[in-house]
């Protein structure tokens, strides 16, 4: 016969249990808590507030000098984390001792994928800059999935962060007080300094198929000359050139672009139709087929996405 | 070419322009626009499945205009277009099923937000699915985890937010791993493309070359892709994300984005170590120790859950190690199992999720088991498909789970004499652990005493949708179950298309 255990709750199993589905830590609320008396409630609300201070009961649970087998198990898992660590650290210089040498000519990944990439790509998609072709051409698909990475990225930020324009307003008073005050040398400079980026970041994604470069980076840098505009300068001004409807038509605009280009790229050389956009001769600036298009595509979103981030989690909506 | 071998490229890229126009959408747009696509979609598969079988063999897309080594490619034989036809149809019943609840449960400018979740998650299961690409997968695998948190945290309550949490640093774990393995396994091939990293895998084999190396890869590859679809020690996160958040996205999470990284695996498995391989690894014996705990220790936990979605909820981390214990026989039997159950597991938790909901909302909103007492009298439909859904779940002939389990039973005894007897133990064991939690929550259902307080007498008809969603999974269910034979002659045909 078994023993029946009046104290499952607290076996060492059961708590391991709890642990390891992520209920609980195992050692923390091991404290005997007074059940709660009849005349401490007065309807559903709880007469003295107190007793039930969550953060204080919590607090003196996690107060490591009354929890002698919490601090036990606090330097246990460190120590342990500590070592998984060093495990893994150690596993992987072991490997890395292991594969062939990096720019070895013999090595296996020295063959004629790259070969081909940097012999053959501007004859077959046009573009100077070899990582274009590569990134964008060969392989455009992944490129693509990327970029909707990066919608599907500012997408969750949307859902967790996005407030009410009311919340917004209602939390300008006390938020103002830690925005610096408006500079007069900051605003001189940016106003000097922001078209100059954001002409460079269209350089950039505008050569992307003759220099190096190209929609990602150029469209970091148009983002970055957004966000120093709207920290000096504060939202309500930069909502009279980019606000939130700006942000859903530059983005919904290029993604849909995007994904026209691709799937005209797909359909054309899959069913071996001859594909309508001309390659022009390497070197010019209108040349290289898809790759312009498709950079200016790229680096828009990028630009909206990295602004999004940055209104989000600033203020809670562009 | 035929017109159908454009189907999987024109499914993937539809379902990330859908969710790109549902953007500016209202929630109302939004939704039929997903529900027109994601029905497109399945028939779209349901096109290609039926020209694969015609024509007898796999066919390869090129997504670009030249061919492996150099492009991208997805590749479709029996096995991809069965799959993405039964994952786009779950999905489909999957959010008919719960769109009341998640026009309740959501704010309302925040729903075509779900929308674009939805659509971009199908999306990256279908080019999960489809991939003939290392990296490919990858990147898929990456919107695949972020829509799925995002579908986890948009009802914003604390607890589905620190369900996302633990989801994405879990998850993140998981790619790491995965990444680090890729990264190394390009480095040893010199390909990212499956059939040209295999040729090069088989000569470093015969060559004996990096054998160090591989081991390292193959165990980051599968650990990985284990820590991300939950197999036992790292499911903390499921039970809080399928519990909390709306109904649609616990029946997907459950039923679709774990397995799809199973998936990933077996097609890893196959088409770039070969399975030869990875059995002489050994990690096969680890999935299947890790395996067989996870199917008792995910039941003993759903008999000591307090409430329906947690009980279904460590249900499907039981069902996950089933399908790790499948994989870890090392024969392909056991992956016919496996996959199958895949399958199974598919429709049965969507239909079960579905119906916890409805008995649910009949009970007064309280997820209790006391509180469900009787409520399939309440809601006969709902009650009938949890009927159906635990039946099969616990292995009743004529349904889905009892084809499974027979297959598990069978693929061990022709595994390794090592692990014949203790597979068909902790089958038997979990089997048993099963009917106890699922019988007794349908017991209780269909106890007439009592209703509780505040809602006696609620009489609840779903909607159409709900209705027509709980019906065609509880027939799916049952197409599974009695004409079982032509499926795993599907599934045994995809594998011998991977080779």
């Amino acid at each position: 016969m078994s023993r029946i255990r009046n104290d499952y709750e607290n076996s060492l199993w059961c708590r391991l249990t709890r642990w390891v589905n992520g209920e609980t830590d195992p050692f923390a609320g091991k404290m005997e808590m007074e059940p709660l008396r009849e005349t401490d409630l007065v309807g559903d609300s709880v007469y003295n507030p107190d007793r039930l201070n969550r953060e204080k009961v919590e607090q003196y649970v996690e107060d490591m000098r009354r929890n002698k087998e919490m601090r036990a198990f606090r330097i246990l898992y460190n120590l342990a984390s500590v070592g998984l660590c060093l495990l893994l650290i150690a596993v992987l210089l072991l490997t890395v001792s292991w594969l062939p040498v990096l720019g070895d000519p013999e090595g296996p990944n020295n063959n004629e994928v790259s070969a081909r990439y940097v012999e053959k790509g501007m004859e077959e998609f046009g573009a100077v800059n070899m990582v274009t072709n590569m990134i964008l051409c060969y392989r455009g698909f992944d490129t693509f999935g990327e970029t909707c990475v990066l919608f599907i990225a500012a997408t969750c930020v949307i859902v967790l962060l996005q407030k009410d324009e009311k919340e917004i307003e209602n939390a300008r008073e006390t938020d103002w007080k830690y925005e610096p005050k408006p500079d007069a040398i900051l605003q001189k400079i940016t106003l000097v300094l922001t078209p100059i980026i954001f002409l460079y970041g269209f350089y950039i994604i505008l050569n992307g198929h003759l220099s190096p470069g190209g929609g990602f980076s150029g469209g970091a840098v148009i983002g970055a000359g957004l966000i120093l505009y709207v920290t000096t300068f504060g939202f309500h001004k930069t909502q009279r050139f980019f606000n939130e409807k700006t942000y859903e038509v530059v983005k919904v605009g290029a993604l849909s672009l995007y994904s026209v280009t691709m799937i005209y790229y797909f359909y054309t050389s899959a069913n071996a139709i001859k594909s309508m956009i001309p390659l022009g001769t390497p070197g010019d600036i209108l040349s290289g087929g898809m790759i312009l298009p498709i950079n200016l595509f790229v680096g828009l979103e990028v630009a909206c996405t990295m602004y999004a981030f940055f209104a989000l989690f600033r203020r809670g909506g562009m | 070419m035929s017109a159908a071998e454009n189907f999987p490229c024109f499914s993937i890229v539809l379902c990330m322009a859908a969710g790109i126009l549902s953007t500016p959408m209202k929630g109302k747009q939004a939704k039929w626009v997903t529900l027109s696509v994601v029905t497109l979609v399945s028939l779209l598969s349901a096109g290609t499945l039926l020209h694969v079988l015609s024509t007898g063999s796999s066919f390869v897309y090129t997504m670009g205009k030249y061919p492996a080594p150099w492009g991208n490619e997805i590749r479709a034989g029996v096995l991809e277009a069965l799959l993405a036809t039964v994952f786009s149809l779950v999905m489909l019943f999957s959010l008919m099923g719960g769109m009341d609840h998640l026009f309740r449960n959501i704010d309302e400018r925040k729903i075509n937000l779900y929308f674009i979740l939805a659509d971009l998650l199908l999306s990256s299961l279908l080019a999960i699915i489809y991939t003939n690409d290392l990296f490919t997968g990858y990147v898929f695998v990456e919107i695949n985890t972020i829509a799925a948190c995002g579908m986890i945290m948009i009802r914003g309550s604390g607890r589905s937010l620190l369900a996302a949490a633990r989801y994405m640093v879990m998850s993140l774990i998981g790619s790491g791993l995965f990444l680090i393995g890729l990264a190394m396994l390009y480095d040893i091939t010199g390909h990212l493309l499956m059939e040209n990293a295999h040729e090069a895998m088989e000569r470093l084999v015969q060559a004996d070359a990096y054998s160090v190396p591989l081991l390292v890869i193959i165990s980051f590859i599968t650990v990985g892709l284990a820590i991300k679809s939950g197999l036992y020690p790292f499911h903390s996160w499921m039970p809080d994300a399928y519990g909390h958040s709306t109904i649609s996205s616990s029946s997907i999470l459950s039923s679709l984005v774990s397995k799809s990284y199973i998936i990933l695996l077996i097609k890893i498995f196959y088409r770039v170590i070969g399975f030869e391989n990875i059995v002489d690894s050994k990690i096969v014996n680890v999935l299947f120790v890790f395996g067989l705990v996870g199917m008792v220790m995910g039941s003993v936990s759903a008999i000591m859950a307090k409430d329906v979605y947690k009980m279904i909820a460590y249900s499907s981390i039981a069902q996950i190690g089933y399908v790790y214990m499948g994989i870890g026989l090392g024969t392909e039997a056991g992956m016919v199992a496996a996959i199958f159950h895949i399958l199974t597991h598919a429709i049965t938790k969507s239909l079960l999720f579905l119906s916890a909901k409805g008995l649910i909302d009949a009970s007064g909103r309280k997820r209790a088991f006391a509180a469900l007492q009787g409520s399939a009298f309440r809601n006969p439909l709902a009650g009938a498909a949890f009927l159906t859904g635990s039946l099969s779940m616990v292995g009743i002939p004529m349904l889905a789970g009892f084809i499974s389990k027979l297959l598990f039973a069978m693929a061990a005894l022709g595994a390794g004499p090592g692990k014949v007897l203790v597979t068909l133990v902790v089958l038997a064991v979990s089997t048993i652990l099963n009917a106890v939690y699922f019988l007794h929550t349908v017991v209780r259902m269909y106890t007439p005493v009592g209703a509780p307080e505040g809602c006696r007498g609620i009489h609840l008809h779903p909607s159409a949708g709900t209705a027509c969603a709980l019906l065609c999974l509880i027939l799916l269910n049952f197409v599974m179950g009695l004409m079982s034979q032509p499926v795993t002659d599907l599934i045994q045909f995809g594998i011998g298309m991977f080779a």
